[in-house]
């Protein structure tokens, strides 16, 4: 034998069995160090042994028989006795490890686990439960503080979402889109379950110089610190637009602030002024950004040339197109959430998004736009993995 | 997904029997009803399910704000009775469900013949002028206890391999699946189970009803169960020996009896 140390009172000298002698079933019962209930299937005690007297401060004569394990209990542990405890132990024969308060003769509470079993006569009758009880009060508060931690977890998480959802909320215009004589509307959905504030931003407004300008763009990365780059590329875009003509114009400054401030950072955009007056023109410029949609039904074309992307390179290519919109045709700009929407190994890709926003030409910008990106959360099983913004531009016939 | 598949819906039975439906109360789920609804295949068409939320329900079709309100759970009930297409459906609730019972049939009553109450409390705060048997401050505390017991109820709900030795008919499959739920369901059916007032809906009840009232039941005492007899008009009362608030389980023999004795005479 190796690896056992010599006991320190071998079995078979006198300390030994003095030590066995003293733990008879009987001491070892009343003595415990837990305590023990053996009570009636409905509750009433019929044994109780020293140790759990001694918890509670009851003398024996005032339990057994007069007393039910559930009337220790309480009140709201009452309760859970009646509608958990005692249910799962009549169906499953035992319960284990339940925490409930015992009432102690002085008023205190006894924090305790119960571990019940029920024994049932030869006809299968619940004959007697017996109950062991165990002193928590050391891990009930440990428990406490865990569940009290949990809940702490859970609020930060639910302030953390909130959080989020505000500030995605400030990337897109909180009023209804508007261009007069045109149908614009915008449609956004964030990845997940939306606890993560993403990176695509959408925004309509006047230039001041009687156009209006549709702006739809989306930051690399996600969480705070790409929302501080997508709230800097809405304002640059806002201020830049009104003293400047020009899309690429603007879009060549938001490269140069995104460079200087956020050099890790880069994003991808699509600006379009549209000078609606008798004929609708469309200026366009993408920035390293999926080319806009348009189309009348039938035809399927794309606007723009396939400019970089903001805020990579030291040098920009971007370039203005003009085009006109017809009566009955209707632009769509959308991000790369629908793109790239994923099934499997299979994309949502482009030839979908051309076969949509076709078939639904002539109907409301609203239903395009909610359309295109209901099919793409779709095509994704309910649970889109990126942040979709749509915007529907459509001039009425 | 289908109302039968959400609700875990498991008819048996004659299929052209009355059909009964049972329904679970607070705690549990379609379980409590093993010992009760065999006794009724032989003449009826028997249906347990459990509650959105509950055993083994579509957990996915869990909706917070739905299930914040009996409404809700009644609403499970009523949709069930329409999706199997149920007529003259006797309806028999444990506990809260007595009430979902009442708030079912006054939400569709053509489909119902008869309401069976078993341990039934339209309201469990004491108000004035009534003893419902529990002050708030009880009921927080069964949601702390309910929240104390999150990490143990973890493992109550956990496999037990161990099974039962000596009924090892249970088998180990069965009692892994006694009354799972989720604990932020369970204090929300809590709240609405112990906060709920419901009784002026008692007044309108126009079907034959029983009221089933065990003795010395903690949750729903003898007087609660009286009153809800004297509010149902032409209710019937049976005081039965069985103690405790489930004598589905604790004195399944005499519930059979009752429920037998009031059908038979309808």
């Amino acid at each position: 034998m190796t690896g056992e140390a010599e006991l320190a009172t071998p079995t078979g000298t006198p300390e030994f069995f003095d030590a066995l002698l003293e733990d008879d079933p009987n001491e070892l019962y009343e003595n415990a160090p837990c305590g023990y209930l053996s009570t009636r299937p409905d509750g009433t005690i019929v044994k109780v042994n020293q140790t759990f007297l001694t918890w509670t401060g009851f003398r024996r004569d005032e339990l057994v028989g007069r007393r039910r394990l559930q009337d220790l209990l309480a009140v709201g542990d009452r309760i859970f006795y009646e509608t958990h405890y005692a249910p799962l132990l009549r169906m499953q024969g035992m319960v284990r490890e339940i925490a409930v308060d015992v009432v102690l003769s002085s008023g205190e509470r006894l924090p305790v686990l119960a571990n019940s079993v029920l024994k049932r006569d030869a006809g299968g009758e619940p004959m007697v439960v017996r109950t062991v009880l165990f002193d928590a009060r050391e891990r009930r508060s440990y428990e406490r503080e865990l569940v009290a931690a949990r809940q702490r977890a859970e609020a930060a998480e639910a302030r953390a979402r909130e959080l989020a959802q505000t500030l995605q909320s400030t990337f897109m215009p909180p009023v209804a889109l508007d261009i007069p004589g045109l149908d614009v509307a915008g449609a956004y959905h964030p990845a997940g379950d939306g606890s993560e504030v993403g990176g695509d931003f959408y925004d309509v407004f006047p230039t001041g110089r009687g156009t209006h300008a549709v702006v739809l763009g989306d930051v690399s990365g996600k969480g705070a610190d790409a929302a501080v780059v997508t709230a800097l590329a809405r304002h640059v875009v806002r201020a830049e637009v009104f003293h400047r003509p020009s899309p690429a114009g603007v879009l060549g400054v938001l490269h140069e602030a995104v460079r200087r401030a956020y050099p890790e950072r880069f994003c991808t955009a699509v600006l379009v002024e549209v000078a609606a007056g008798d004929d609708v023109v469309l200026t366009v410029c993408a920035a390293g950004h999926h080319l806009p949609v348009k189309t009348d039904g039938t035809r399927v074309d794309r606007l723009g040339t396939a400019g970089t992307i903001l805020g990579m390179l030291d040098e920009t290519h971007l370039q203005d197109r003009r085009y006109s919109l017809e009566a009955g045709e209707t632009v769509v700009l959308y991000t790369d959430g629908v793109a790239e929407a994923r099934r499997g190994r299979e994309f949502f890709g482009d030839r979908r998004i051309e076969t949509l926003v076709a078939g639904g030409a002539g109907r409301p910008a609203a239903e395009v736009a909610e359309g295109l990106a209901a099919a793409a959360i779709d095509f994704q099983d309910g649970r889109p993995r990126d942040d979709i913004a749509v915007v529907a531009l459509r001039r009425p016939s | 997904m289908g109302v039968a598949e959400r609700n875990n819906v498991v008819v048996g039975g004659r299929p052209d029997g009355t059909p009964i439906v049972f329904a679970h109360g607070f705690g549990c789920d379609q379980n409590m009803w093993r010992y009760v609804e065999p006794a009724f295949r032989p003449s009826f068409r028997t249906v347990l399910f459990d509650y959105v939320g509950a055993g083994r329900s579509e957990r996915s079709a869990y909706d917070a704000e739905r299930y914040s309100t009996l409404g809700g759970y009644a609403r499970d009930v009523v949709e069930i009775c329409e999706e199997l297409d149920l007529s003259d459906v006797v309806f028999v609730g444990h506990s809260v469900s007595a009430m979902v019972g009442v708030l079912a049939y006054l939400d569709d009553p053509a489909r119902f013949k008869a309401l069976v109450m078993v341990g039934p409390s339209p309201r469990y705060i004491d108000d004035d002028g009534y003893t419902g048997g529990f002050s708030r401050a009880d009921i927080d505390e069964l949601l702390d206890s309910l929240e104390s017991n999150y990490l143990g109820w973890s493992t109550a709900i956990a496999p037990l391999i161990m099974g039962n030795a000596d009924r090892p008919e249970l088998g180990a499959e069965l009692t892994e699946s006694f009354c799972r739920t989720d604990p932020d369901i369970q204090k929300r059916f809590a709240r609405a189970t112990f906060l709920s007032d419901n009784r002026a809906d008692l007044a309108r009840v126009a079907v034959p009803t029983l009221v089933l009232q065990c003795s010395d039941d903690v949750i729903a005492p003898v007087s609660v169960g009286e009153y809800v007899h004297r509010q149902i008009p032409g209710s019937r009362f049976v005081q039965l020996d069985a103690t405790g608030h489930c004598p589905n389980l604790s004195a399944p023999k005499e519930t059979i009896a009752a429920i037998e004795a009031f059908l038979a005479g309808l």
